[in-house]
C-alpha cells in the first residue's frame, strides 16, 4: 500500500497533464510519446538520461535523512552550487595537478562544501532554535550570487569569448565517459552506492532509528533521551555532503568547468523525490528515474514540439500535489455520507 | 534642501521596495493567524505577477490585470486549501509543492511576455497630495497600491485585534478545538484566511511586475516570498511589526541597489537581503520562548473535527 500512492500521483500527473497539453493546443499523445518514450530512444538518450538520475538521487538520498527527522533543508541547491564551487575550485587551484588523486580529493572538497553550507543552518537550528526551511533557503540564493560573482570574477577564464565562465577543468579533474557515443560517467555508480549506504544507515544505524523516532513521535523521543540537536547536525550535513557530490558529478562530469548556473533545479527537485520515494532510498532510486525522464523528455518536447521548459516545473508541482493527496486515499478510510465530512474515520 | 530631498527620495523609493513584501506578509499573516502555515507564498506572488503582466500587455486594462492576478493567486491557494484542510496534507510539504509547481507554472504563463513592455498608463497617485509643499512631488509619485497596501495593513490590525470575527479568526488558530466547540466552522474559516492570504501574495506580484518594474522575467521575485514569510516570523504575528519589517526590507533593497557597481561586486551587495533574513531571523529566535509563545497555537497542525 506504501507504495501505491506514488504510482498513483504519477498516474494523475500524467492524466492532468495530457489535460493540460490540449489546452495548450498539442495532441497529447505525441508529447506523452515524447515525453516517456525519447529517454529510451538510444544508447545516448539513455546516457543521458542517467545524467539527470545521478545528480537527483544523489540529493534526495541525503535530503531523506533529514527528513525522516522533520529536519527540513530545502537548501540542497545551494548546497550543489557549494559543492561544485569547493570541488571545482579545487581543481582551478591545481592547474598542473595530473594525479589520480586529484578527483577524489575534489569530490571530498564538494561533499566538505556542501556540508560547510548546511552546517550554517544546522548551527542556527541547535543553538538558536531558528527556523531551517527559511535559512537553508536564503542560503541557496547566496549560493547562486557567489557562484555569479565568482565566474565573473576571480575564475573568469580569457579565453572565454568573454562569457561568465572558468578555464575548462583539465583532463585528470574530469569523470571519464563509460561508453562510447555516450556521455555516460561514473556519477550514476556514485549515486548508487551512496544510495546503498544511506540503506545501510536507515536500515542498520542506531542513529538513524532515533532520528526517525524523533521524526515520528518527538515527544517519545525526548523521553527515551535521544537528543534533537545531534538530528539537526545529522540530518543537514547528510543532506549537505550528498548535494556536494552531486555538485562535484555536475562539475566534474557533465558540464567540465563552472559557469553561472550548474544545476537546473535538481536541488529542489530532490525535495519530491524524496518524497515520492517514501524517504526510502530505494524507491528514491525510482523516483529519480521518473523525475529524469522528465527532464529528458521535457528537453526532447522543447525541440521537437517547442514546449516551454517550464512544463517540467509544472509536472514536478503537479506529482507532489497528487503525492500528497493520494496518500489521504492510502491512509485513510473514505466513506461517503450526505452531511458529515466526507473523511471521517482512521 | 536637496539633503531633504534625498532623504525624501531613498524614503520613497523604500516605500515601493517595501510594497510586493508588505501586501504578501499581510495576507500570509492572515492565514497564520488562522493556524494555516503557507510556504507557496513565492508561488503564489510569481503566478500573480505572470498573469496581471500578461493580462495587461493584452488588454491594457491595468485594474483588470491587478483583478486577474489577485484571482490568480487566490486560485493556487485554493489548490493548497484543498490539500492542507481537506485533505489534511503536511503543510509544509504542500507548501513546497505550491512554490515548486508556481515557479514552473509561472513561467508557462510568461513564457511569450519575457521581452515585452506594457501600454502606456496615466500617473499614478492620488492627485490632492501632488499638491502638497515639499513633499508632494515625491508623495505624489506613490503607486496606487502602495497606498492600498498600507490601508490593507490599518484594516488588517483592526480586524485582527478590534473585530468579532477577527477574534473568531485568532481563536481558530489558537484553539481550534474550543472554537469548533462553540460551533464555529473552522475549516471553512481556515479556507478564507487561506485564500485571503493568496489574493494577498497575487496582489504583491502583480505589483511587481505590472507596476514596479514593470516587466516580466521568469523567477522574478527572486526569493521575497520567502522573505514574506520570515517578515512574519520576525513580526513574532503582530502587524505593526509586520509594517516596519517590510520598509526595514524595502530599504534593505534600495541601500543595495545604490551601493551596486559602486564599491565591490554587485552580487555581493545583491546577497544583502537575503544574509539580512537570516540576520532578523536568529535575532528573533534568539529571544526563545518568549518570542515562540506569540505564534498561534495550532500554527502547521491539522484540524480534525471528530476528536
Amino acid at each position: 500500500m506504501r507504495f501505491a500512492a506514488p504510482l498513483a500521483a504519477a498516474a494523475a500527473s500524467v492524466l492532468f497533464g495530457s489535460a493540460l497539453f490540449v489546452f495548450l493546443g498539442l495532441e497529447p499523445l505525441a508529447v506523452l510519446r515524447t515525453f516517456f518514450l525519447s529517454p529510451f530512444r538510444d544508447l545516448y538518450s539513455i546516457g543521458e538520461l542517467s545524467l539527470k538520475v545521478a545528480p537527483l538521487a544523489l540529493c534526495a538520498v541525503g535530503l531523506a535523512v533529514g527528513f525522516r527527522a522533520n529536519v527540513w533543508n530545502i537548501g540542497a541547491e545551494g548546497q550543489l552550487v557549494l559543492g561544485a564551487m569547493a570541488g571545482g575550485g579545487f581543481a582551478l587551484a591545481f592547474p598542473d595537478a595530473q594525479g589520480a588523486w586529484l578527483l577524489p580529493a575534489m569530490f571530498v572538497a564538494g561533499a566538505l562544501g556542501g556540508m560547510a553550507w548546511a552546517a550554517l543552518p544546522a548551527f542556527l537550528k541547535v543553538r538558536f532554535n531558528t527556523n531551517e526551511i527559511l535559512t537553508t533557503l536564503m542560503l541557496t540564493y547566496v549560493a547562486g550570487l557567489l557562484l555569479s560573482y565568482m565566474v565573473y570574477g576571480p575564475w573568469r577564464a580569457e579565453s572565454g569569448y568573454g562569457w561568465p565562465e572558468s578555464e575548462p577543468l583539465q583532463a585528470a579533474a574530469r569523470l571519464p565517459r563509460l561508453l562510447d557515443g555516450t556521455r555516460l560517467n561514473p556519477g550514476i555508480l556514485l549515486a548508487l552506492a551512496v544510495a546503498g549506504a544511506g540503506w545501510l544507515f536507515v536500515a542498520r544505524s542506531f542513529i538513524a532509528y532515533r532520528m526517525e523516532v524523533g521524526g515520528m513521535a518527538a515527544g517519545a523521543a525526548r523521553y527515551a533521551g535521544f537528543g534533537r540537536g545531534g538530528m539537526v547536525w545529522v540530518g543537514l550535513l547528510a543532506g549537505g555532503a550528498c548535494a556536494g557530490l552531486a555538485g562535484v558529478v555536475e562539475v566534474a562530469g557533465t558540464i567540465g568547468k563552472l559557469r553561472e548556473t550548474i544545476s537546473p533545479g535538481y536541488g529542489f527537485a530532490a525535495i519530491i523525490v524524496a518524497f515520492l520515494g517514501r524517504l526510502h532510498p530505494g524507491g528514491i532510486l525510482l523516483a529519480s528515474l521518473l523525475m529524469g525522464i522528465f527532464y529528458v523528455g521535457g528537453e526532447a518536447a522543447k525541440v521537437s514540439l517547442g514546449l516551454p521548459t517550464a512544463i517540467i516545473g509544472v509536472f514536478q508541482g503537479m506529482l507532489l500535489f497528487f503525492l500528497l493527496m493520494s496518500d489521504l486515499a492510502v491512509s485513510w478510510r473514505l466513506r461517503w455520507r450526505a452531511r458529515r465530512d466526507p473523511v471521517a474515520g482512521a | 534642501m536637496p539633503e531633504l530631498d534625498l532623504v525624501l527620495a531613498i524614503a520613497i523609493a523604500t516605500l515601493g521596495a517595501g510594497t510586493p513584501l508588505l501586501l504578501a506578509a499581510l495576507g500570509e499573516l492572515v492565514s497564520e493567524k488562522s493556524g494555516v502555515l503557507n510556504l507557496g507564498v513565492e508561488g503564489m506572488m510569481l503566478m500573480g505577477a505572470a498573469v496581471g503582466f500578461a493580462v495587461a500587455a493584452e488588454s491594457g486594462h491595468f485594474a483588470f490585470a491587478t483583478l486577474c492576478g489577485v484571482l490568480a493567486g487566490a486560485a493556487l491557494a485554493l489548490v493548497f486549501g484543498f490539500l492542507v484542510l481537506t485533505c489534511r496534507a503536511n503543510q509544509v510539504a504542500a507548501g513546497l509543492a505550491l512554490t515548486i509547481f508556481g515557479i514552473g507554472a509561472s513561467a508557462l504563463v510568461g513564457a511569450g511576455y519575457t521581452s515585452r513592455s506594457l501600454p502606456a498608463r496615466e500617473a499614478a497617485g492620488a492627485s490632492f497630495v501632488a499638491d502638497l509643499p515639499v513633499v508632494g512631488p515625491l508623495l505624489g509619485s506613490l503607486e496606487a497600491l502602495t497606498w492600498l497596501s498600507l490601508a490593507c495593513f490599518a484594516a488588517i490590525a483592526w480586524f485582527l485585534y478590534r473585530s468579532r470575527p477577527g477574534l473568531v479568526l485568532r481563536a481558530v488558530g489558537d484553539a481550534p478545538d474550543s472554537a469548533h466547540a462553540v460551533g464555529y466552522p473552522v475549516i471553512a474559516i481556515r479556507y478564507l484566511a487561506v485564500l485571503f492570504g493568496g489574493a494577498m501574495a497575487g496582489l504583491g506580484g502583480v505589483f511587481l511586475s505590472v507596476y514596479y518594474t514593470p516587466t516580466w522575467v521568469e523567477n522574478m521575485t527572486a526569493g521575497r516570498g520567502w522573505i514574506a514569510v520570515a517578515l512574519v516570523v520576525f513580526a513574532s504575528w503582530r502587524p505593526a511589526w509586520v509594517l516596519a519589517g517590510a520598509y526595514l526590507f524595502g530599504g534593505v533593497t534600495i541601500v543595495q541597489f545604490h551601493l551596486q557597481g559602486v564599491i565591490l561586486a554587485s552580487q555581493i551587495f545583491s546577497m544583502l537581503p537575503y544574509l539580512a533574513t537570516i540576520a532578523v531571523l536568529v535575532a528573533i529566535s534568539r529571544r526563545g520562548e518568549a518570542a515562540r509563545r506569540l505564534a498561534p497555537a495550532s500554527l502547521g497542525i491539522p484540524f480534525h473535527p471528530e476528536r
